[in-house]
């Protein structure tokens, strides 16, 4: 048996007892990455030897009786947004190519300290702005079920990472989305936390209040044993939750038995693709046959979601994106290449290093939020904006107060072509349609598979829940789960002997 | 860090000040009455001068409002920086409670309303010195708001009460300097300040000359030296001032005479790097305001507000480019940071925990130790460390009006012509007390304890030692009685005059007795003299 054929679980089981080395396990997936990632272009970095060495410390220490952490010999492929000192961070961007942050992001210290190994960072979406993975400085990633297709965005190269089995487990960041639907069109479980559960801190900022880290796995069951170790309150970050952490792999057995879950009339209404549809009231039946109770209800305020969003997401990322300036690090243009024309030295070096350094959706929502932000725009579009977010949120709560979940498609469609709507901004943003509220809301969700078209590409399904509503998420997927064997499928490409 | 930057005739945006004045004083020197702001104005001058302040002090914090970073002044350029206050990706902020807890103090101080729940925002604008892009303050929901701070002129002339319209809470920038040696020109970025908690108090314009902004500038320095806030160092930045300032000119005989009030366009003047310099800008401005008025005319409202850096060598304020004034900093509120709630109970225990202001101790130093106002104001001027000392001193002596003597002629004088703080004086409480006891006890007379405690400070050596060494010794009664007997045997005149009723005759022999024993105390000499006329 390859370790690429195990769960992530039973990865960590076979290594803590002694059944896998972690050498063994990071050079079988290195050597998948190596095989197929030419094709796909999951990965910004692969660090094969600092893996390793990671890999041969923990096998060492086990040999030598002392502890190991709870996802000892892991192989983690990490989004290129969270800081790490071992390897370059660029977000996808020429802005910060090359660039090596002097510490880790909280989360990937976290990993390190539970014994994964980190072997490479993801391909994504600049400063994760897109929903395709095509807005990459470094070229698109390509959807392993169809290369032709995108795999989602922005954390793309993660989801097409695990969908290849490049990587057991993965770190994605979710703004609007950026977890959800890339997992699933992908045919993976992602899960995005509750806003707070998992530090930020390290992972370069898109929207504030909104950005969250969580897992992309095969199963909820592995995004589970991810969580558990990633989640938790940090004092660095002021918005992180100081609320306890539960152990998300005990209670995933537990059925589900008289949980609501709430089905949305307006999820399947025009732009919904039949088989998504389709797909997507198969898994509500296969929940109700599973004992949980299907209620209707209402979202009022969902349709505002996402002008609502493309709203506070780009007012947030103009100030946050600002420390780009070519002044401190990162890009920055060469001096006496100047058509003249600016008012001096220090505004040259910020314009043009700014116009090389970004690509044009990062410059596009820098300037809706700039815009949006200015004086005398302010309260038509940020204030209202904020307004309008207050609203969505409380329909959460009301919602809430009816059922334990809420379910539905995560995206209309499945994997679209890549180039399809790249020359349209609009109908690239309604991707995010049915994932933004829970971000505007502060709770979190989870996708997963729940089916397949008929051309052979992955459905997914989203459960989302009340705030810290992360143990009930992953045990609602993971029973489905039991039940289905939709997360199980690879695409052909994975199925390669490497 | 070097950032390319081309030679310009003034520097761009914003600069901060270079600091060039000289070391002043914990307290400046208050104006006199001769030049008390409200005669001045209003009998010499055909117009009032309204002026607000802005003042931005630096938080005496161990660490910066947003990161673990220490806010020592003075270390290698970008040696006190982190990800956060270097504004690296993913790094965050998290707030320092001390300072904020320094920041409410302050608020409380100037007589505040403490907001029960305040918030971040960002203040957007690109500057090589502001590594995010953005500025952490407060924007429209400051953490306190509507206090006063009165200023009261020791001989009690004058007093001007000043509203204060917020006190807020920001992180500072860091130090750009501008170095264009040798034909290229780079600028050179230190970010140890980026980040330090700063307090921004904005008045009313409330005040009425240059000279009461000057008294006004050092009762607040004062204050927050008191309270332990900040250490105001000016030359350190720690505090710095910018001033608001347009004139109302009476026109037609001014609004009693049916005429009205003409206001000039409204100046804002940076770079002044002392309260002198505050002072004289605004002098400067008056006058220039006052002169472009009857050459033009123009009233507020009808030009953008001017910003003028003062010029201290030369002496005159000059236009800054207008640029800075039109930028948006499109402020909203900072998702990074959670909102800060102030309970009533956090509120007290911060009041509790606050000492008297100068304003108080002033007061409570007149009536407790008998001196005069005046007295208790040159004391309390002189900062907490001095008054503690007197107030020592004073215990043990049990005479204030003594101690404060002391203090002012004595120790205050040498603190003056030797510099160095009142923690540093060579000569304790506890050591001076003694002197003074033993004038009281008749050992010596003052002058002779003058000339001890100068020999103690030339020394160093303990009293008793410069007591023996020179030669002071008690003059025992025996000796005094051979002394003044010699003395009536060489002076029969007096003696003659003493007994025809001019007991003032005796003051002749002191001089004399002083010669024979420089030791003898003049009064004892006196009574003794007396005395023995009597038994004659
Ligand atoms: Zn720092």
């Amino acid at each position: 048996m390859q370790p690429s054929d195990l769960s992530a679980v039973d990865l960590v089981n076979a290594v803590r007892q002694g059944d896998l080395t972690a050498v063994r396990c990071t050079e079988a997936y290195l050597d998948r990455i190596a095989a197929l990632d030419g094709s796909i272009n999951a990965f910004l970095s692969v660090d094969r030897e600092g893996s390793l060495r990671t890999a041969a410390s923990i096998d060492e220490r086990r040999k030598a009786g002392k502890p190991i952490g709870p996802l000892a010999g892991l192989p983690v492929a990490v989004k290129d947004a969270l800081c790490t000192t071992d390897q370059p961070t660029t977000c996808a961007s020429k802005m910060l190519a090359g660039f090596r942050p002097p510490y880790d992001a909280e989360v990937v210290a976290r990993l390190r300290a539970a014994d994964a190994v980190i072997v490479g960072k993801t391909n994504m979406d600049e400063f994760a702005m897109g929903g395709s993975n095509e807005n990459s400085a470094f070229g698109p990633v390509h959807n392993p079920w169809d290369l032709a297709r995108t795999p989602g965005g922005s954390s793309g190269g993660s989801a097409a990472a695990v969908a290849a089995d490049m990587a057991p487990v993965a770190i994605g960041s979710d703004t609007g989305g950026s977890i959800r639907q890339p997992a699933g069109l992908c045919g993976i479980t992602g899960l995005k936390p509750t806003y707070g559960r998992v530090s930020r801190r390290g992972l370069v900022a898109f929207a504030s209040s909104l950005d969250q880290i969580g897992p992309m796995a095969r199963s909820a069951a592995d995004c589970a044993l991810i969580l558990s170790s990633i989640a938790g309150h940090d004092p660095g970050d002021a918005t992180s939750l100081d609320a306890p952490v539960p152990s998300y792999t005990a209670d995933l057995e537990r059925p589900l038995e008289g949980v609501r879950i709430g089905r949305v009339a307006a999820h399947f209404g025009a732009g919904v693709d039949p088989e998504v549809a389709h797909a997507v009231e198969e898994a509500f039946a296969a929940f109700r046959a599973a004992g949980a109770i299907i209620k209707e209800i209402d979202l009022p305020h969902a349709d505002a979601g996402v002008a609502t969003y493309y709203l506070v997401a780009p007012c947030e990322a103009s100030s946050n994106l600002a420390r780009y300036d070519g002044a401190h690090y990162g890009h920055r243009a060469e001096p006496g290449k100047t058509s003249g024309g600016f008012e001096s030295a220090l505004v040259e070096m910020y314009c043009r290093s700014r116009a090389e350094g970004f690509g044009p959706e990062v410059k596009r929502r820098i300037m809706l939020g700039t815009y949006a932000l200015s004086a005398g725009y302010y309260d038509a579009y940020y204030a209202k904006a904020l307004r309008v977010r207050r609203l969505i949120r409380q329909d959460y709560l009301d919602a809430f107060a009816e059922v334990d979940l809420i379910g539905g498609p995560v995206s209309a469609t499945a994997a679209f072509k890549l180039g399809e709507k790249t020359g349209d901004p609009l109908s690239m943003y309604l991707v995010d349609l049915y994932t933004v509220g829970t971000n505007l809301a502060g709770v979190g969700g989870i996708s997963f598979p729940c089916g397949f078209t008929k051309s052979g590409l992955p459905i997914g399904f989203q459960l989302q829940g009340p705030a810290l509503a992360e143990q009930l998420l992953l045990r609602a997927a993971d029973r489905y789960q039991h039940l289905t064997d939709w997360h199980l499928r690879r695409p052909a490409i994975a199925a390669q002997r490497c | 860090m070097l950032i390319p930057h081309r030679p310009e005739p003034s520097p761009p945006l914003a600069i901060l000040p270079t600091f060039v004045c000289p070391p002043e004083r914990l307290s400046e020197s208050v104006p006199d009455t001769a030049s008390a702001p409200v005669t001045t104005t209003a009998t010499t001058v055909p117009y009032t001068t309204v002026i607000g302040l802005e003042v931005h002090v630096q938080l005496q914090t161990q660490t910066k409002l947003f990161c673990g970073c220490s806010t020592k002044f003075g270390a290698p350029p970008n040696t006190q920086v982190c990800p956060t206050c270097l504004g690296l990706p993913g790094s965050l902020p998290v707030m320092n409670r001390k300072a904020f807890e320094l920041a409410v103090r302050s608020a409380l101080a100037l007589d505040c309303r403490i907001a029960s729940f305040t918030k971040w925002d960002r203040k957007n604008y690109f500057y090589p010195d502001l590594p995010k892009g953005y500025q952490i303050s407060q924007f429209d929901l400051p953490f306190s708001s509507d206090g006063t701070l009165e200023v009261v002129d020791p001989k009690g002339a004058w007093s001007r009460k000043v509203g204060i319209i917020r006190v807020h809470l920001e992180e500072d920038a860091g130090k750009s300097m501008h170095d264009e040696a040798s034909g290229v020109a780079d600028t050179r970025i230190d970010l140890n300040r980026a980040g330090t908690p700063l307090c921004e108090i904005v008045t009313q314009p409330d005040l009425r000359s240059p000279q009461e902004a000057r008294a006004w500038l050092n009762e607040l320095k004062l204050l927050l030296v008191y309270l332990g806030v900040s250490d105001c160092n000016m030359q350190e930045g720690s505090l710095r001032v910018d001033a608001n300032v347009n004139l109302h000119i009476p026109v037609d005989g001014g609004p009693d005479a049916g005429g009205r009030i003409a206001k000039t366009p409204i100046v804002e003047i940076k770079n002044m790097n002392s309260f002198r310099s505050v002072e004289r800008a605004l002098a400067y401005e008056a006058i220039r305001q006052y002169e472009e008025w009857q050459a033009t005319k123009a009233e507020m409202g009808k030009t953008p507000k001017q910003t003028r850096g003062w010029d201290d060598p030369a002496g005159v304020t000059r236009a800054q480019r207008h640029k800075e004034e039109s930028s948006d900093y499109r402020y909203f509120p900072e998702p990074d940071l959670v909102p800060v709630t102030v309970s009533d109970e956090w509120l007290a225990a911060a009041r509790q925990a606050m000492g008297p202001p100068p304003a108080v101790l002033r007061q409570t130093l007149a009536t407790t130790w008998k001196i005069s106002s005046y007295d208790a104001d040159v004391l309390v001027n002189q900062g907490g460390d001095l008054v503690a000392y007197f107030e020592e001193l004073a215990g043990k002596v049990g005479e204030g009006k003594v101690a404060s003597n002391w203090m002012q002629q004595d120790v205050l004088r040498t603190l003056n012509e030797r510099g160095g703080t009142i923690g540093e004086f060579p000569v304790r409480p506890a050591a001076l007390a003694d002197l003074i006891g033993r004038v009281a006890k008749g050992d010596f007379d003052t002058s002779r304890a003058r000339e001890i405690f100068a020999e103690v400070l030339a020394s160093g050596r303990p009293i008793d030692d410069v007591v023996a060494s020179m030669g002071i010794a008690a003059v025992d009664d025996d000796e005094l009685v051979a002394l003044c007997r010699a003395l009536l045997a060489e002076n029969p005149k007096v003696v003659a005059d003493v007994k025809g009723g001019k007991e003032q005759a005796a003051a002749g022999l002191i001089g004399q007795a002083k010669k024979k024993n420089p030791n003898v105390n003049p009064g004892k000499v006196r009574a003794m003299c007396l005395d023995l006329i009597r038994q004659m």
